[in-house]
């Protein structure tokens, strides 16, 4: 359970925007966010009805999937549900059995050469020379690109800098994922896919690497990525998929995803034996309230802004101070428990 | 990073740049690598100074213009070691843990096509090979080494042998596990070098045996080499031709049959 300041999806805070300091202009280019009014067109992954075997296994089974432009797309589900299957076949490392998949309205696997420039990709693991150090890996990288971002600058952002003179199979493993995830945005694609990009990863190194799809998005990025973790989904995603055995179970946004379902819940403590009747004919039909213990209350139903607002001015008008006030929303984890009926970690 | 930082500005580099940076890139690796230069530079030096200098097995020591030094049958040798080290050996370990470890995998969805990247590995397997033979030739010639014969022979030798190993090396590297290439690529190197008429004159195995051996892409470009350079020969053909068909056939097997993860 989370509470509501943990829900807001991530945005950049103010204290980035005052140290981040003035975008340099750029003559030739349109604003960031007309582009990205522009880019929101049309999707920038439309995969329909997709097939994927391996042997007699069915990895992913007629799954549909469809990555607005410019937002950041979560595909939520257990190990083995068919995430990295999908994504890979976006990527074009796989050929649909059945289905088609558009990335950027291109065929990933005809049409490679035109899309490949224009995406950016982190693999679950590796994808770097075991004896090449971070800096000259990313340098490598940015190499094959036409416009790519200034490497010390990114260096800098994703804390390699510490990395000096290693090479990659020494590195730890957080600095490992980060480089992949340097090299996956060096080269300044429109739509970046990330295959679990936080597996593994420390808190703080997590919150750097969702910082960075946070200022992605702001600047008309858009992002797949692949994840386990629910808080992730919950956090930085715009739209989350839930896949399992190779379908889409459910899709929308964290919001939409939580709100069908189960209800949430409103606690708070104040003074012991307040007159529940009277406070349930302040709120709406069906929500229930309950004192669990004395002194603690619990209110069941539809928790949104205004039922919290009903609340507080009732305890204002009882002269009743009510603290430790919490609400438990429906998770992700909680849908997905719904939808298949198994925990989404197992 | 500013605001803007990462508005969309895709593009591939020219295509010259992306080779010429990848070649670099890869050379770079492969200079590196301390196992691979023992391969490349190391174990053909030593054995060139080492059997040059000390009467370990007899070798045939006549020139083109009469009798001349055991530099004179190992030099060559040598050279077609150089040239299997790194163009079989070494590539075939070196692609073989990038595969393993994703490289080829992540380089696949890069804006470097993959003949490119395939045009890459040789350019860098070249430039380590001007590497070697200009080292290699330095030290025979300390050692009183005088060649004979066309360098133009020389060179089509040299280019052929780079192609048939390449495509043998990059087609075990493509099929095997990295652990398998990297034991069954050094065993080779090992067999070979004993075997293929580097170091060890072809005559001096069993009839039935040597006219196996001659058949060896390393016997080819050794007894080749060792036509023109020692013996004065214009253009080894039989040699040439056995490269020839190598190459065709490893290239053409490793084409078929590379997985790229």
């Amino acid at each position: 359970m989370i509470s509501p300041a943990m829900t807001g999806r991530w945005r950049r805070d103010a204290e980035h925007l005052v140290s981040a300091g003035a975008p340099e202009p750029r003559a030739a280019e349109p604003h960031p966010l007309f582009r990205l009014h522009v880019m929101r067109s049309e999707p920038v992954v439309q995969v329909t009805g997709l097939v994927k075997r391996y042997g007699t296994k069915t990895a992913v089974d007629g799954l549909d999937l469809e990555v607005r432009a410019g937002s950041v797309t979560a595909v939520l589900g257990p190990n083995g549900a068919g995430k990295t299957t999908t994504v890979e076949t976006c990527e074009g490392y796989r050929r649909p059995d059945a289905g088609t998949v558009r990335v950027l309205g291109l065929d990933p696997v005809a049409d490679a050469a035109r899309l490949r420039p224009r995406i950016g990709v982190m693999l679950q693991s590796g994808g770097v020379y075991s004896g090449a150090r971070a800096d000259e890996m990313l340098r490598h990288m940015a190499a094959l690109h036409a416009h790519p971002l200034d490497v010390d600058a990114l260096i800098e952002r994703l804390g390699l800098g510490s990395c000096g003179r290693t090479t990659y199979r020494r590195l730890s493993g957080g600095q490992q994922q980060r480089l992949a995830l340097a090299m996956a945005v060096v080269g300044r694609p429109e739509l970046v896919f990330l295959d679990e990009p936080t597996a593994g990863l420390d808190p703080q190194a997590r919150r750097s690497t969702w910082d960075l799809v946070g200022e992605l998005r702001e600047d008309g990025v858009s992002t797949v990525l692949t994840t386990h973790f629910m808080d992730e989904a919950e956090q930085l995603a715009d739209d989350v998929a839930i896949i399992d055995a190779g379908r889409v179970i459910a899709q929308g946004s964290p919001e939409e995803l939580c709100r069908g379902g189960a209800e949430n819940t409103l606690r708070f403590t104040g003074r012991p034996g307040l007159d529940i009747a009277s406070l349930l004919k302040a709120l709406p039909v069906g929500t229930l309230a309950a004192e669990l213990t004395p002194g603690t209350y619990r209110i069941t139903g539809k928790v949104d802004p205004q039922l919290l607002a009903t609340v507080t001015s009732w305890c204002a008008q009882h002269g009743v101070m009510p603290s430790g006030i919490s609400v438990e929303r429906h998770s992700l984890e909680d849908v997905f428990l719904e939808l298949t009926g198994k925990d989404l970690r197992s | 990073m500013s605001i803007g930082t990462y508005t969309p500005r895709p593009g591939a580099a020219p295509l010259p740049r992306m080779i010429a940076a990848q070649t670099v890139f890869e050379t770079k690796m492969l200079l590196r690598n301390g196992e691979q230069l023992l391969l490349t530079v190391i174990i053909p030096a030593l054995l060139l100074v080492l059997f040059s200098s000390v009467d370990i097995i007899t070798v045939p020591v006549g020139t083109a213009e009469g009798p001349g030094r055991s530099v004179d049958f190992l030099a060559p040798g040598v050279l077609a070691l150089a040239v299997m080290s790194t163009a079989f050996t070494g590539q075939a370990i070196a692609t073989g843990f990038e595969r393993r470890y994703g490289v080829l995998k992540l380089l696949g969805t890069s804006p470097l096509p993959r003949w490119a990247l395939m045009t890459a590995k040789t350019l860098s397997v070249l430039v380590t090979e001007v590497l070697q033979v200009a080292l290699l030739t330095a030290i025979a010639f300390g050692l009183g080494w005088s060649p004979h014969g066309s360098p133009f022979a020389v060179f089509l030798l040299l280019v052929l042998g780079t192609a048939a190993f390449s495509g043998l090396g990059l087609l075990m590297a493509g099929t095997l596990r990295a652990e398998a290439t990297l034991a069954a690529a050094n065993l080779v190197f090992l067999l070979l070098l004993v075997g293929g008429g580097v170091i060890v004159p072809l005559d001096k195995f069993p009839e039935a045996v040597r006219s196996v051996l001659g058949l060896l892409p390393i016997s080819a470009l050794s007894d080749g080499l060792r036509d023109v350079l020692q013996h004065g020969a214009a253009v080894p053909w039989s040699g040439l031709g056995i490269l020839a068909v190598w190459a065709v056939l490893g290239l053409g097997a490793a084409a078929r049959f590379f997985r790229w993860e």
